[in-house]
């Protein structure tokens, strides 16, 4: 039974572990879909938030500053992003596919600068990201054990639940929100309506930027304490999956990238114990997302101007 | 307006491009390496720089010796072998001016052919191939040009061929010192072990580990995770995680990127972790007991003077304790003195040849990882 409970906080732990980065940008994703520009770029805006929030932590020791870098950093991908497509009508496929080239490129380019390697120096406790109920709940029972995995965790991974809502209230209950999902759905129209499509897509594209930043920056200032070229390998990409699989809502975005993450810790659970073949349990968060969307999930519907570069009328 | 945005950009994703596809440094020679290599030229005698699978080692005093190291896919700043043996070249290259040394990294599988051969249409005295993974291709190159000297790091499948040196490390011999460390200050007599993958070169590490600790600690619970992965932050940081929760207060780790997120749960938790290949301290001071480390730097300067001074010698070149190949990490602060005591005896007495660490599965009953 100890086991049981035990293994359970471990899962619950590696969910959010996981999860935490992949929510934030998937939200940010969400943001750009909505308005109708496809970004790609997540993953090289995530890596351009991880590297610029261990190096701004570490030179300013305040682990706040650094996330909050981390987010404006990607946020300056995000606008270059939005100069492309937005502003200048590119194709909005190939130029997230440049963010995802220069985000890495330059990040490494500069760590070698600074610090002669690709590598940033570890951060000491103090400038990593606060876990704020640390040995609130360890009582030294398993129920304790239990209470301290699950909830002893990042600040970072409890803002996130709060990023979701607060993001939740601007896409369906705001005047922007819906302004922004009429972008995405028909721009002619709002323009005809006069509201500023160019300008609402570009605030979007800053904001998935400024999101998937504050993800990359959460996982080199929380899981890890180090910037390295392998810190952000795909989560980019699988936090766009999550957004395709809870059809373009940041709620459902929520559920697909705990979805992931419970598979993950699934994996690592099982992995250690269980007399399992290893390479099999690998295995199960790729087909778990297989089945689920094979079997659970509806046809997605994407924003019907998705994609396309919208020019004004002149 | 919007021409000249256009155009800004465009030179910006251009940078952008070029500093991702920076593949190939200047080498690190000094200063003087074109003025030598002009003279070296002019010399009477021939110029090595120009024979593709000439052995320089018979050319005048003032020739360089060239040096060409291909990464695998792991890339050059690897905090691992890749990244080690290049400091070693650069550090011979800084004391020793003769030495000419560059390196290529390989982005994919399909890279080390085209890297090794372009090291040998240079004129590369020595190629070094770093781990591994670049077995077939330094077999494919070495059998084509058997004038040209090869090392590769960590296989001994190319050992049969005459111009191949095998530079193998004995793993499970600094995995064993450790062990012993974490079987001496475990209190819980619970320890934890994460690796990278499973395979035969791997598995060494986790039963030099296992002896080491059930030697001093016989009754020692060892748990055991097996990655499947060298670069699964969160994965380390879970695994490691379950290990604390079931009472583990050491754990090694052998498992390259993954090994980050197990060396951070243990800062956390406050246990010891201990870290692999090189000096893993500085990842967290106050938790790192120690690291098993690796000397591939030696191994790559040893290859390079060899060559220098004309006796390069073929066949598996095995790098231990007997020859400081292997040891301990040198931060040694947080290990108590006895204990420190106790790994200097076994340590000597692995030199002196009483004592054989097991390298095979069927000797080590309690690894469990398949």
């Amino acid at each position: 039974m100890t086991d049981v409970i035990n293994s359970l906080g471990i899962l619950l732990f590696a969910t959010l572990a996981y999860g935490t980065p992949l929510i934030y940008a998937s939200l940010g994703s969400c943001f750009s879909e909505i308005s109708g520009v496809v970004n790609i770029g997540i993953e090289g805006m995530m890596t351009a938030g991880a590297f610029t929030g261990t190096v701004t932590a570490y030179f300013t020791g305040s682990p706040w500053i650094g996330f909050l870098c981390g987010g404006l950093a990607g946020m300056l991908f995000g606008a270059l992003h939005a100069l492309a497509t937005v502003r200048l009508g590119a194709d909005q496929t190939i130029a997230g596919t440049a963010i995802n080239m220069l985000g890495p490129g330059l990040v490494i380019m500069i760590a070698r600068v600074l610090f002669n390697s690709t590598d940033t120096i570890p951060l000491t406790p103090e400038q990593r990201m606060p876990r704020l109920l640390t040995g609130v709940f360890d009582t030294g029972t398993t129920f304790g054990r239990f209470m301290d995995n699950v909830f002893s965790t990042y600040a970072s991974t409890y803002l996130v639940f709060l990023a979701v809502i607060i993001v939740w209230f601007v896409f369906y209950k705001t005047r922007f929100g819906l302004r922004m999902r009429a972008c995405g759905e028909h721009p002619e129209a709002c323009e005809t309506l006069g509201i500023n499509v160019l300008k609402t897509r570009f605030l979007c594209v800053c904001m998935s930027g400024f999101l998937a930043g504050l993800g990359g920056a959460c996982v080199t200032m929380a899981i890890s304490n180090q910037f390295r070229p392998i810190s952000i390998v795909g989560q980019g990409f699988i936090a766009i999956a999550a957004v395709i699989f809870g059809k373009f809502r940041p709620h459902g975005a929520l559920v697909g990238c705990l979805l992931f993450g419970f598979c993950s810790g699934l994996k690592t659970v099982l992995g250690g114990s269980s007399g399992i073949d290893t390479q099999l349990i690998s295995m199960i968060p790729y087909v778990v997302t297989v089945l689920v969307l094979i079997l659970f999930v509806g046809k997605s519907r994407v924003p019907s101007a998705s994609g396309k570069p919208f020019i004004k009328a002149r | 307006m919007k021409k000249i945005l256009a155009l800004t950009l465009s030179l910006c994703l251009i940078l952008g491009l070029a500093a991702c596809g920076g593949k190939t440094e200047p080498t690190t020679a000094a200063p003087e390496t074109t003025k030598a290599q002009d003279q070296t030229t002019a010399a009477p005698t021939e110029a090595p720089t120009e024979a593709p699978t000439e052995a320089p080692t018979t050319a005048a005093p003032a020739a360089k010796v060239k040096i060409g190291m291909v990464t695998d896919v792991g890339g050059v700043n690897d905090q691992s072998f890749n990244q080690t043996s290049w400091e070693g070249l650069q550090a011979l290259a800084a004391e020793d001016s003769s030495f000419e040394v560059k390196y290529l990294e390989s982005k994919t599988d399909a890279d080390y052919q085209t890297n090794i051969n372009t090291f040998i249409d240079d004129g590369y005295d020595l190629i070094i191939c770093v781990g591994y993974m670049l077995a077939d291709a330094t077999k494919e190159a070495a059998e084509a040009n058997p004038n040209q000297k090869f090392a590769i790091i960590d296989d001994s499948t190319c050992a049969d061929l005459p111009n191949v040196a095998c530079l193998m490390f004995a793993q499970e011999q600094a995995s064993y010192l450790v062990g012993l460390v974490a079987g001496s200050v475990t209190q819980s007599k619970t320890v934890g072990y994460v690796q990278g993958m499973v395979s035969d070169t791997m598995n060494l590490f986790g039963i030099g580990y296992i002896t080491g600790v059930l030697e001093v600690c016989p009754d020692a619970q060892v748990l055991q995770y097996n990655a499947n992965n060298f670069g699964d932050i969160p994965g380390g940081n879970t695994a490691a995680k379950d290990m604390i929760t079931k009472g583990a207060d050491v754990i090694y780790h052998a498992a390259g990127g993954t090994g980050m997120g197990v060396i951070n749960a243990c800062d956390e938790a406050g246990i010891w972790a201990i870290g692999v290949d090189t000096d893993q301290s500085p990842l967290a001071p106050e938790h790192v007991i120690t690291s098993a480390m690796k000397r591939v730097d030696v191994a790559s300067q040893d290859i390079s003077k060899a060559v220098k001074a004309g006796n390069f010698t073929a066949g598996v070149h095995l790098y231990d304790l007997s020859n400081g190949g292997v040891d301990l990490a040198p931060t040694r602060t947080h290990i108590p003195a006895d204990v420190l005591k106790l790994v200097e005896e076994k340590k000597a007495a692995i030199i002196a040849g009483q004592f054989t660490v097991p390298t095979s599965v069927d000797d080590c009953p309690a690894f469990t990882l398949k």
